[in-house]
């Protein structure tokens, strides 16, 4: 079945400028996106407008976010890209 | 829709690509009032500058003496002899212009107490030409790429420059004289053609790490521009130097930098054995790049790897403690907690090389203009094109890159080539009539994907050409492999012309977006391999076992690869600089 439009400008904004972000969005949204409530949709659309850097800052646990949505959706993400 | 139907619209400039290299030369030429449009296939700020951490390379002797002559002369001896010393005078001369023009616009450079912009040392850095180790790097803390791409584009904004978002460039537009004259593009949110008409356009779209299954780079390097050129009848330059990183994470991609073996970091093969000891018994794991790369491949290729498929090798950081790796190296400590699972406090990391950086490109001269061999002239202007950044050969790299000199490249370049642009829109009132078979040829390259019926799909053809790069056009190079990749890149190139996707709506096909691609990555992949199979020497990154020598009586020249009948002809390298004598060949020792 083709991807809905929807669905491929999701992943078309997964395509950052950095190899990890790329993979990291590529392996959640496999894994996990069907699964994700609306709210947590909601925060993930939020996010990827988020500049590169601090997205890496987040998904890399180098910085945690203010934000307590974010900060628990980062924390599923990188539950379920964990090996 | 149909051909006749397409909308058209007229700019002085088309700048494709919105990294570092493409909206410097769009804020130059907005700021001189020229109409600039930018066509980036992501949102701007997502160009993979962003992933540039390290600096950029300029003579401020902020730190310890230095001046742009020796810069000069490391670029040269780093790019291994083949870099054109005219176009590296004029990037390390320009250097310090260019980084004090990014002081004022906004980037926040590390300072020193004394206020001065700080400096980092940086391997292949050298005082007095040669001499003791100089400090030239200038960075944002290690978000450098971030802040210059960040500031370039919130000024871009400010001068009005028209941004496509989200635009692919199918091919680039011509009339039947062969000048350029704009491209041929579609809105990938509604699948909307456009034919955009310019008196010139700028090639910016980055590197190509996307030929191998193992790299730095991000999904977009896919030589969009590159693949571009060759269709319009442009040579690739010097495709067989691309640098590698011989420790990215296993399987992955992602850089382990080369501090965590200057921390004490060591590798091991299967049997535990310290394989580097066997490879170069004195410097051992700070050996160089490619000699690191190539002992790791020839433990794995002759058995000793580790892992199930015994497909890698292992960095041992365990022993330096929990304490040293936490302070010193945290960066990779959270990488390989995110991607591997696994603390190298605890246990080592699998890596294996990862490509990481094109040294050839789209031939062009110091103005940024592309230039082709014509009968006996071997560098013509191709009027209305010009190149820079990493898609780009100008050629300062030449058979490798140094660290710190790639930000450098994409901003020096970016600017002359808005120079040299500003100058031709001058002499160039009106827009040219396009030859109409131009645009037919494009339009039908983009339909021939709304093709149905069966066909082989497009991502088992990348994973197998991604494969294939990487065994037979990788580190490890000798006449046997080569030949062997020449064989089957061949041969996956011509599945190509059979595949289908499984897409024929307009809404965000990405799967259009993704084949379109792929047909740029295979016809740059073919590039980099017949170039490679072609030059019987080491020179660089470009290393062969079956001929470990530089070869200057030989090779001292540019490879030229093209399209047409995958032709490979040659230009001698430009080893006259602007104002000072030439650096002749040497060996390269450091």
């Amino acid at each position: 079945m083709p991807a809905t439009a929807d669905d491929s400008e999701l992943r078309w904004r997964c395509r950052r400028g950095m190899l990890e972000l790329d993979i990291i969005f590529n392996e959640f949204l496999d894994k996990a996106y069907s699964t994700l409530t609306h709210e947590q949709k909601d925060l993930l659309d939020q996010m990827l407008d988020y500049p590169d850097q601090l997205l890496f800052d987040l998904l890399l646990g180098h910085m945690p976010s203010a934000d307590k949505g974010i900060s628990s959706l980062v924390t599923y993400i990188r539950d379920t890209i964990r090996p | 829709m149909s051909i006749n139907d397409i909308q058209r619209r007229r700019f002085d400039t088309l700048i494709i690509g919105a990294g570092g290299g493409g909206l410097r030369a769009a804020l130059q030429l907005a700021e001189a009032d020229a109409s600039v449009a930018v066509v980036s296939k992501v949102f701007p700020t997502r160009s993979h500058t962003v992933a540039a951490q390290g600096g950029m390379n300029a003579a401020l002797a902020n730190v310890l003496p230095d001046n742009w002559h020796w810069h000069m002369f490391d670029t040269v001896k780093g790019s291994d002899y083949l870099g054109d010393q005219d176009a590296i005078e004029y990037m390390c001369r320009a250097a310090p212009k260019v980084v004090y023009e990014l002081e004022h616009s906004g980037v926040p450079f590390s300072r020193l107490d004394n206020g001065k912009i700080y400096q980092r040392p940086f391997g292949g850095q050298s005082q007095n030409f040669g001499g003791d180790q100089a400090a030239r790097t200038c960075a944002a803390a290690d978000r450098t790429g971030h802040a210059i791409l960040h500031s370039l584009y919130q000024q871009n904004i400010r001068a009005k420059t028209h941004f496509f978002d989200e635009y692919f460039a199918v091919d680039l537009l011509k009339d039947e004289q062969g000048n350029v004259l704009g491209a041929f593009v579609f809105d990938i949110h509604t699948g909307e053609e456009l034919i955009i008409e310019a008196k010139t356009t700028l090639l910016a779209t980055g590197g190509a790490g996307q030929l191998f299954r193992t790299t730095t780079n991000a999904l977009i390097n896919t030589g969009d521009g590159m693949g571009m050129a060759l269709r319009a009848g442009v040579p690739l330059q010097d495709m067989e130097f691309f640098q590698f990183h011989p420790t990215g994470i296993a399987g992955r991609g992602m850089l382990i930098t080369e501090g965590a073996r200057g921390e004490g970091g060591y590798l091991v093969n299967c049997e535990g054995e310290r394989l580097m000891e066997r490879y170069a018994p004195k410097a051992k794991d700070l050996a160089s790049r490619d000699v690191v790369s190539r002992s790791i491949y020839t433990e794995v290729k002759e058995g000793r790897g580790c892992g199930p498929n015994r497909d890698h090798v292992m960095l041992k950081l365990d022993h330096l403690g929990e304490a040293v790796l936490q302070k010193r190296l945290p960066g990779i400590r959270q990488t390989c907690i995110t991607f591997l699972g696994i603390d190298p406090a605890e246990q080592p990391i699998p890596v294996y090389p990862t490509a990481h950086y094109t040294m050839g490109g789209i031939p062009t001269d110091r103005y940024g203009q592309v230039v082709i061999p014509v009968k006996d002239t071997p560098e013509e202007p191709v009027h209305g094109l010009y190149a820079a950044g990493e898609c780009a050969c100008v050629s300062v790299h030449g058979a490798n890159r140094l660290g710190g000199n790639s930000l450098l490249d994409i901003l020096v370049f970016g600017r002359s080539a808005a120079n040299h642009i500003i100058e031709t829109l001058k002499e160039t009132r009106y827009h040219r009539p396009m030859d109409e078979d131009s645009i037919a040829q494009a339009y039908e390259r983009l339909h021939r994907w709304d093709a149905t019926g069966d066909g082989e799909s497009v991502e088992q053809i990348r994973t197998d050409l991604k494969k294939a790069m990487e065994e037979n056009c990788g580190v490890f190079r000798s006449q046997d492999v080569l030949d062997n990749g020449v064989k089957q890149v061949s041969a996956i190139a011509e599945r190509l012309k059979h595949a289908r996707i499984n897409d024929n709506t307009s809404m965000f096909n990405t799967a259009r977006v993704e084949a379109l691609e792929l047909e740029n990555l295979m016809d740059v992949a073919l590039a980099t391999v017949y170039s490679a199979a072609a030059r019987t020497e080491s020179r660089g990154a470009h290393s062969r076992i079956d001929y470990p020598d530089r070869d200057d009586k030989h090779w001292m020249r540019h490879s030229l690869y093209s399209l047409e009948d995958r032709k490979l002809d040659y230009k001698p390298v430009r080893t006259k600089p602007m104002s000072v004598p030439s650096f002749p060949p040497k060996a390269r020792v450091y």
